[in-house]
């Protein structure tokens, strides 16, 4: 590390306190170094998001092939749409799964919520606004219920949203009754996930995300220079930068053609997606900046030394909980907007493929390990596996073995990271 | 032993239903110094410590900080007053980095999110002050570590906030002898600084390597508690299985 003299800021570490200079901190090399740790992180085990994204392009590449139509525009609008409750759902897994714990419950605690949202909407009833406040209230109260069964009595995590998960079904036919399904009324709500933004907007939604990302990058820089700590170089941060931009930009313009097949043009980013990666901004900023985060993180790596560092581990988890069944609220309100009405049966099934979307995007099951953007890339590869033998026409007993085995292998490369980064089994 | 001990215990007591464990310890600790504490195991080593981290506070005695009588009720009491443990298996999250472990709990924040350029000027200025050289990058997991390392990072989190009172238990335990001797030498740089070392060990070797005074119990009373120059490693061994006794140097 400190035999590279041609990196300037090494030198001028150096220099300035030359005792210094054998103590690193990980951030002064060049691009070159920090390109080697990279690749010293991976093949020690943390890959992170790696496998997902190769899979996500080897299934783009395989279903764009095998049907023509896997990559149209009315397609790739529809896979998102289809993959937003996914996602949601795997993002709100997320803070459980960090702690080394589960939540099975999370699909029918959306179908209980959005069932009484639906029920509640219906003519004379609620103000949608109204409804949804109760909807999220619901959430809310799940998920406290949980964790105080698991956080305050200790019962594992397992057990408690398994109870919850066969206990939320007979609720949720109490609910739906003998109507068998309600149609979904308010307006504002259908559109959330079938409607798209105006061309302008979408363009507008790239400009914004693309400035805020930006802006925190560089205020990061300037806090990191002000307290007296090297920054990691500016080309890094720049190309990354390109990257997302050049991605984006791809994405806009590829969802503002038109893709209807009538007179009337469709065309437009689905309005899920702003609201998607605002929550995900947001959520992220929560768990990378804040103390919330950084101790859902300790907990989920050793909880007894997280209690020795005067951290409260019993409130922490059980708002994960709290946390988790909520958001899985919102995840619910995009699937009843795509389908358009509740039924009894709702979020039965989504929840294994919420926590596969997780796992496969590099959550680990263990706790400690992951990223919310990982459970995005890992939905979209669940969401896309679903897609396109969909298109394919492959029965759904394929799809549901194919996506079980998915869930399968990526629990595996999950557990043979772990072995390799040299972590041990923490309780 | 001229100034008067950072911290002091007098006639602590603790029981556990009818067992009494500690009965009736005095105990002192000065700055610039390292004090051992040994014992053999069931002496009321474990408790003593509990006592000061603030984790089991004592059932009767009187605890002293600078002369001053103080209450050590949660571990929140024992971080005020600068009293840090570091614990035997070693309490860092293997997926957390350097800097965050050292700060685990006591973050640098402004506007309630994370200063970490601070935090990292910080954890290499507290690294630094005790002689380490070995650490790579301060932000490497903590699962990369070795054994000594992780040693290092454990006793560096009890000094990067100004520590006055640093317990250490069974430092060396688990360590090899080069690592042992770093740690050892760790050990005597913290000391150094001005801070009042507490170390249990099992380890005789080890107490007459670094330590400074050795405080000896048996069975919940304190059978010695003298200079390691005036004493002799038979000695000790016969303060600690109760063979040999003396009457409290204070």
């Amino acid at each position: 590390m400190s035999a590279n003299v041609d990196n300037p800021v090494a030198r001028e570490a150096a220099q300035a306190r030359p005792e210094d200079s054998l103590l690193g901190k990980g951030m002064e090399d060049g691009v070159r170094d920090h390109f080697r740790a990279y690749v010293r992180r991976v093949r020690g085990g943390e890959m992170g998001a790696l496998p997902a994204i190769g899979g996500l392009v080897v299934l783009f590449i395989v279903f764009g092939f095998a049907h023509d139509l896997f990559l149209s525009q009315r397609n790739m609008a529809n896979l998102l749409t289809q993959a937003a409750p996914l996602v949601m759902l795997g993002m709100a897994l997320v803070f459980v799964l960090l702690l080394g714990e589960i939540d099975l419950s999370a699909g029918v605690t959306f179908g209980v919520s959005m069932a009484s949202f639906v029920r509640l909407t219906q003519p004379d009833g609620l103000a949608w606004p109204v409804a949804l406040a109760v909807a999220l209230g619901i959430g809310l109260a799940i998920g406290g219920f949980i964790g105080f069964f698991v956080a305050r009595v200790g019962i594992p995590s397992f057990v408690v949203t398994l109870g919850m998960f066969l206990g939320l079904q007979g609720v949720l036919l109490v609910i739906i009754g003998d109507a068998g399904a309600y149609r979904l009324i308010p307006a504002p709500i259908k559109a959330l996930n079938t409607s798209n933004l105006p061309v302008w907007a979408g363009w507008l939604m790239l400009i914004g995300v693309l400035a805020l990302l930006a802006g925190v990058a560089l205020w990061d820089r300037a806090r990191r220079s002000a307290a007296g700590a090297p920054n990691p170089p500016l080309s890094i941060m720049l190309a990354k930068l390109a990257g997302i931009t050049v991605v984006g930009i791809a994405a806009v313009w590829f969802l503002s053609q038109d893709r209807g097949s009538g007179a009337i043009p469709i065309r437009g980013v689905p309005i899920v997606v702003p609201v998607v990666l605002g929550f995900a901004m947001v959520a992220t900023f929560l768990l990378d900046r804040t103390r919330y985060g950084r101790y859902l993180y300790a907990i989920g790596g050793n909880r007894e030394a997280a209690r020795r560092a005067g951290i409260n581990v019993t409130a922490v988890r059980w708002t994960a909980f709290v946390l988790c069944s909520t958001v899985a609220v919102l995840a619910g309100l995009f699937y009843v907007s795509r389908v358009g009405s509740a039924d009894a049966g709702m979020g039965r099934e989504i929840v294994l493929s919420g926590v596969a979307a997780a796992v496969v995007g590099g959550v680990s099951l263990f706790g400690g390990r992951g990223r919310l953007v990982h459970a995005i890339i890992g939905a979209l590869v669940i969401a896309t596996i679903q897609n396109g033998m969909g298109l394919l026409g492959l029965p759904a007993g394929t799809v549901l073995a194919v996506s079980g085995g998915v869930l399968i292998l990526a629990a595996t490369v999950d557990a043979l990271a772990r072995r390799r980064s040299g972590g041990v089994a923490v309780t | 032993m001229a100034h008067p001990p950072i911290i002091e215990l007098r006639a602590v007591t603790k029981s556990f239903g009818p067992v009494d464990v500690l009965k009736g310890v005095d105990f002192a600790a000065h700055a610039g110094r390292v004090t051992a504490l040994v014992g053999d195991n069931g002496a009321g080593k474990s408790t003593l410590i509990k006592g000061l981290a603030g984790v089991q506070p004592y059932d009767g005695g009187d605890v002293l900080f600078g002369g001053e009588p103080v209450r050590l009720d949660h571990p929140r009491d024992a971080a005020k007053h600068g009293i840090e443990v570091v614990y035997q298996d070693l309490a860092l999250c293997d997926n957390l980095d350097i800097v965050q472990n050292m700060f685990l709990g006591r973050e640098e924040r402004r506007l309630g999110t994370f200063e970490e350029g601070q935090m990292e000027v910080e954890a290499a200025a507290a690294l630094q002050s005790l002689s380490v050289k070995t650490v790579k990058s301060l932000r490497q997991k903590v699962s990369s570590l070795s054994g000594g390392q992780r040693q290092t990072v454990a006793i560096a989190r009890a000094v990067v906030k100004q520590a006055s009172v640093v317990i250490l238990d069974e430092p060396t335990a688990a360590l090899g002898v080069a690592q042992t001797a770093q740690v050892l030498a760790l050990v005597r740089r913290l000391a150094d600084h001005g801070v009042a070392v507490i170390m249990i060990s099992h380890n005789l070797q080890d107490v007459f390597e670094v330590a400074d005074d050795v405080s000896v119990l048996y069975l919940g009373t304190m059978t010695a508690r003298i200079e390691v120059a005036n004493t002799t490693r038979e000695d000790v061994v016969g303060y600690i299985t109760g063979t040999k006794t003396m009457e409290a140097v204070a």
